[in-house]
């Protein structure tokens, strides 16, 4: 489970995160919506470990990490899986060797088990076939897949997607979302998303939390935070600008 | 609660005062990233594969720059200083004027500038691209330690690349000067390389072995330190990029000075 307590942030005196509060229970999808530059990319890298609040709490199955020096967060993060925005695929390795860069590395698996694992990552993600091209020589939307295809690779309990489909048209996000699903299903992991994909991730998602202005200002289930009273939250959702912008 | 505003007359100080905590700030940062590679250079795990692909990459990529500047440093030594030692009657002495030349001072120095320009500056905008692209989040966030992958082995390779780029850049540019020398300007081939045996020893060669290996050093410092810490976006590289030459640049000329003071 994943516990946050009252996690505050600034940037050369600017405040980011102002006291957020957010629990993760096991197993579920939990996306983070709210408006650009709103913190939620800063969220996600305090609970990966990347950066340190000016004070707070980030509790990974009963442990604070914000306190973890290098090698207690390292071993944190060997239950971790991060798609990120890009997909940070390497770009000196094919998509093959990037599936099973974290196989090779972190396990004593054998060349054959490790192809064999990574030839079936890449199935689960539609990309037979694709594992001897470069990251440049594929579309955008096969380097997310590829991008999933690694960060579950390890099989991890707990998977982070920073905007995984953003800057892909409507038809690859929701096949991304689809596959996102369906491998959630598969193998259970608790997923932590953050996306602007309104309305599309109300079907994903099991729980909704909206960061405003530095706070969660609505959490629950997706049909809860579309009917939500709070007018920020309405605002939002419907992509209209707020009464006082 | 906001801080009270600097009096006009107090601004000029609290500039310098705090330029001069930056600067002071990014040296200490500066020096604890060379010494958290060292660490890393004699504590395991060590990625191999990735100092062999860094030996290609700073040392086989270069060999045709070393090569070609090798050998016209050679010929320009070669007709300059012949040029010179004829006003003395002193042409016997090419030989080892070119090689004395090349071994303690040329050679590491424009070796280490050459390959500064060429792997130097590729190795800071590679390492600076990782970086905005998140590709060294991901390495950390894998729970991989980014400077075994990409910071040691490349400091590694400079160490080990730079003094066998000098000496093949001292070859060929001795070469260079024989061609000029010999079979341009007439001198005896026997008196350009015999009086060479007679004059560089082997303090010479250390004093250039020395010089190249602390160049190898430096440059693969600067460049995947700027590299590592650059700005935002493509703009950040760029900056980056030429701050690591103009940098490694400097220090070279710099630690040249200091280092052939204090060898023999």
């Amino acid at each position: 489970m994943i516990k946050v307590r009252g996690l505050t942030k600034s940037f050369a005196g600017q405040p980011v995160l102002r006291g957020v509060d957010l629990d993760v229970p096991d197993g579920s999808i939990t996306v983070i919506i709210g408006r650009s530059g709103g913190g939620k990319s800063v969220f996600l890298k305090h609970l990966l470990g990347l950066l340190r609040p000016d004070s707070g709490e980030v509790m990974i199955n009963g442990t604070d990490i914000t306190h973890l020096g290098a090698r207690a967060m390292d071993e944190v993060r060997r239950h971790y899986g991060v798609v990120f925005q890009g997909g940070a695929l390497f770009d000196s390795l094919t998509c093959f060797d990037n599936v099973a860069f974290p196989l090779r590395e972190k396990t004593e698996l054998g060349p054959d088990e490790i192809a064999k694992r990574v030839e079936q990552r890449l199935d689960q993600v539609g990309l037979v076939g694709v594992g001897a091209k470069y990251p440049a020589e594929v579309s955008g939307g096969m380097r997310k897949r590829v991008a999933i295809a690694r960060a579950l690779v390890t099989e991890p309990e707990i998977v982070f997607f920073d905007e995984p489909t953003t800057g892909l048209d409507p038809v690859l996000v929701n096949t991304i979302h689809r596959l996102i699903h369906t491998l959630h299903r598969a193998f259970g992991f608790t997923a932590v998303m953050v996306s602007h994909e309104i309305p599309e991730i109300f079907d994903l998602a099991d729980t909704v939390a909206m960061l405003h202005e530095g706070r969660i200002v609505a959490v629950g289930p997706p049909a809860a935070i579309q009917s939500s009273p709070n007018p920020v939250v309405q605002h939002f959702i419907r992509g209209e600008p707020e009464l006082n912008a | 609660m906001a801080e009270p505003a600097v009096p006009a007359v107090v601004r000029p100080f609290e500039t310098i005062g705090r330029r001069t905590i930056e600067l002071v700030e990014a040296l200490g940062r500066f020096g604890g990233f060379f010494g958290l590679a060292l660490f890393s250079m004699v504590t395991p795990p060590f990625k191999t594969r990735a100092f062999i692909d860094r030996l290609h990459y700073i040392g086989y990529r270069s060999l045709l720059i070393i090569i070609l500047t090798g050998a016209f440093t050679g010929m320009v030594l070669g007709l300059q200083v012949y040029l010179t030692l004829s006003r003395f009657g002193s042409e016997a002495f090419l030989g080892p004027a070119v090689a004395l030349s090349l071994i303690r001072e040329l050679g590491p120095v424009l070796a280490a500038l050459m390959v500064t320009g060429r792997a130097g500056s590729a190795l800071t905008a590679e390492i600076g691209i990782m970086r905005i692209t998140e590709q060294i989040d991901a390495l950390t966030v894998m729970a991989l330690n980014p400077f075994r992958y990409l910071v040691t082995p490349s400091i590694l390779a400079g160490i080990v690349t730079f003094p066998m780029m000098t000496a093949l850049f001292d070859v060929v540019g001795i070469f260079g000067g024989y061609l000029v020398g010999v079979k341009l300007l007439g001198l005896s081939e026997g008196t350009y390389f015999g009086e060479m045996r007679t004059f560089v020893d082997f303090h010479d060669v250390m004093t250039g072995f020395w010089k190249s290996l602390s160049f190898g050093a430096i440059v693969t410092w600067v460049a995947t330190y700027k590299g590592f810490y650059v700005g935002h976006g493509a703009e950040g590289v760029a900056r980056a990029t030429t701050q690591a030459v103009v940098l490694a640049s400097v220090l070279i000329l710099v630690w040249d000075y200091f280092l052939g003071s204090i060898l023999p």
